[in-house]
């Protein structure tokens, strides 16, 4: 750590550990409700635990993006951040916002406040003060960032990451605008859902992985550059038009069966050329870093990234194998294995890199950190698998066969215990790490071998 | 953290403005900007995905395929490839004239390029209001949602072409021509294979 502002990030980093074990605990509990649907029907009904999973899922990785940029931005623009204190306001704001959220939905608050109270829209539940303290603190983040970088050197990885950064805000406000006809609705919704994850998410990732590789690999920066601005090109060449994949049933024109099932198949592209990347560079490399960990997780998030948003992603997006697998438990296991491995990791693999840093050890834990890795990847896998097999039998019963919703839902009950078991392993694995992460210890288990001469 | 760390990650870290063009591996061989043939690649997957389509869609519905197929003006597109094709060649001329610094002429050749790719637009919206006013949209059948598509996209690549083909006459240099005028010939390339495909195959 070589500017003291890059400090921020500690604490963006806690708070987004904090929501992530509260999303892995939503994840175990509603898997369970799959087994036992009576479980806490009176108390917290399932959409509520659905929506408190989902919602801390992508507010810590937002988080944990915040923090990453935090981190970068300084040591790619060779300066402090512009304003420190307005960095903790933000903080503060999203704490304040995210605690908002949470207390109106178990309480269910102001229902029907149109202000106040819960919205209806998947994903974007959050009553609109929340949303509007959202566009504040992007305001704010925005404004720190971007004006650390004009001042400062700018670089592909600085340019990159901002304009990830930026997409997120501009696409976000799509979630004041909401139109009467539930198809419009429908198509502009996305814009945020689509366009976030299998758009500008891809460029903030590429430029963490990008810096990552720089810091880890010791490959030459003018190198790196080419791969980045590579991976935008196609990331947005893909996934802008792969947003027509979402657009086969909502009552759009049939011509997007067609623009979506082509563009969107393309979309593995980038995240194949996101591992390439990551290889390639480590076997260019000249440094052996001593943060074997960190390493391992930006290996497993290319290559995890590949398979869940990637293989999983290709394998229901063409219109006619769509038209079968929709919304069933295939979209699960691919929406699982997409967001652990494109995002959950990098996440992961950034503070597994920075947190010896701000803390100012050297790695430590590193043997437990890579075990938690191993497990936490082993039964997000088997997740995967068991959801996948589950979709497949449902789309043959449901789909193919036409059975009922509810007696094909008791027919995957197995699959359903096989999830459930996993999750309380990824469950573990989430202390493993952060164990790893933030608990000090004198040497490693398994001694590193001596550092080679230079 | 120890300061030997620290200047080992300072290694490799330099920031660089060193050129684009070298270092891409097959890439720098090619004549232009390597992130042209990037783009480039990426446009032959997406028509190369949308014939493989046509093709499939063509084998599950002949008769409709070539009923709909007989109602398209083969003239104009017959026409449009010729001025395509020898739009193709002011380019070309163009990249020669600026590699021998005549920067007049080199502007002469893609003046009459841009008027050969506007001649083309022209000829696709008389195509375009033939079919509407016979009442074939892009809802009709699959043939005519295909043939919008495929045409429609390649045409805004025409017009984008245009574009690119006039900023790098004003902003001129040889990598620059070299750059538009490989963009411009995966328009060309691209029409040259849709053509067939869509027009006269039966």
């Amino acid at each position: 750590m070589k500017y003291q502002s890059q400090k921020i990030s500690l604490a963006y980093f806690a708070f987004a550990m904090v929501l992530f074990v509260v999303q892995v605990l939503m994840g175990v509990v509603i898997g369970y409700v799959y087994l036992n649907p009576n479980f806490l029907a009176e108390v917290l009904p399932f959409n509520i635990l659905r929506m408190l999973h989902t919602n801390s899922l992508i507010v810590w990785l937002l988080t944990g993006f915040f923090g990453i940029a935090y981190y970068i931005i300084p040591e790619e623009a060779e300066r402090e951040i512009e304003n420190p204190t307005l960095a903790y306001v933000q903080l503060a704001i999203l704490v304040l916002g995210t605690a908002g959220v949470v207390v109106t939905y178990i309480f269910d608050l102001f229902h029907g406040n149109p202000f106040l109270g819960k919205q209806g829209r998947e994903f974007i539940e959050q009553p609109v003060w929340v949303q509007l303290g959202i566009v504040v603190a992007a305001l704010i983040f925005l404004y720190n960032v971007t004006m650390t970088v004009l001042k400062g050197r700018k670089t592909a990885v600085a340019n990159v990451l901002l304009l990830g950064l930026w997409g997120i805000a501009i696409f976000f406000l799509f979630a004041f605008y909401n139109p009467a006809n539930l198809a419009l609705d429908k198509m502009f919704w996305w814009w945020i859902v689509h366009l976030w994850v299998e758009g500008v998410w891809e460029l903030v990732m590429a430029a963490v992985l990008a810096f990552l590789m720089l810091k880890l690999a010791g490959v030459d920066r003018e190198m790196v550059e080419k791969w980045i601005y590579g991976l935008a090109a196609l990331s947005l060449f893909t996934g802008i038009l792969g947003t027509g994949h979402h657009y086969y049933w909502i009552g759009t024109p049939a011509y997007w069966q067609w623009i979506g099932s082509i563009f969107s198949s393309l979309e593995v592209v980038p995240f194949f050329a996101m591992v390439l990347f990551v290889f390639t560079m480590v076997w260019k490399g000249q440094r052996e870093h001593p943060n074997k960990a960190a390493l391992l997780w930006t290996l497993g998030c290319a290559v995890l990234a590949f398979f869940g948003a990637g293989i999983w992603g290709f394998l229901h997006t063409l219109a006619p194998v769509n038209y079968y697998t929709h919304g069933t438990q295939v979209t699960m296991s691919h929406g699982h294995l997409a967001f652990y491995g494109a995002y959950v990791c990098l996440n992961l693999a950034f503070i597994t890199y920075a947190m010896p840093k701000l803390l100012g050890r050297e790695p430590y834990n590193q043997v437990l950190n890579m075990v938690s890795f191993w497990v936490m990847t082993g039964a997000m896998a088997f997740i995967t698998f068991a959801l996948t097999f589950a979709g497949a039998v449902q789309t043959h019963l449901q789909r193919v066969r036409g059975e009922n919703f509810m007696d094909v839902q008791d027919e995957l009950t197995l699959f359903y215990l096989f999830r459930e078991g996993a999750g309380v392993v990824v469950l573990l694995a989430v202390f493993l790490y952060l164990y790893s992460v933030f608990v000090p210890r004198e040497k490693e288990i398994i001694a590193p071998a001596a550092t080679p001469a230079e | 953290m120890s300061e030997t760390k620290t200047d080992r990650e300072q290694k490799g870290d330099q920031a660089t403005s060193g050129s684009l063009d070298e270092g891409w591996g097959p890439l720098s061989e090619l004549p232009g900007n390597p992130m042209m043939w990037l783009l480039i690649i990426s446009e032959i997957a997406v028509f190369g995905a949308g014939f493989a389509g046509f093709a499939v869609a063509f084998v599950m519905n002949p008769d409709l395929f070539r009923e709909s197929q007989d109602t398209l003006n083969r003239l104009a597109g017959a026409i449009n490839t010729m001025v395509l094709v020898t739009s193709g060649l002011f380019a070309a001329l163009a990249v020669r004239a600026e590699s021998e610094g005549r920067t007049g002429l080199m502007r002469l050749h893609v003046a009459i390029a841009v008027l050969l790719g506007l001649v083309f637009l022209g000829v696709k919206v008389v195509e375009y209001s033939g079919e509407l006013s016979a009442g074939h949209t892009i809802d009709t059948n699959t043939f005519f949602t295909l043939y919008y598509l495929l045409t429609g996209f390649h045409a805004l690549h025409v017009v984008l072409g245009i574009i690119i083909l006039v900023i790098v006459a004003i902003w001129h240099s040889l990598d620059n021509l070299e750059t538009g005028a490989a963009f411009w010939h995966m328009v060309d390339l691209i029409w040259v294979i849709l053509f067939p495909v869509v027009y006269l195959l039966r």
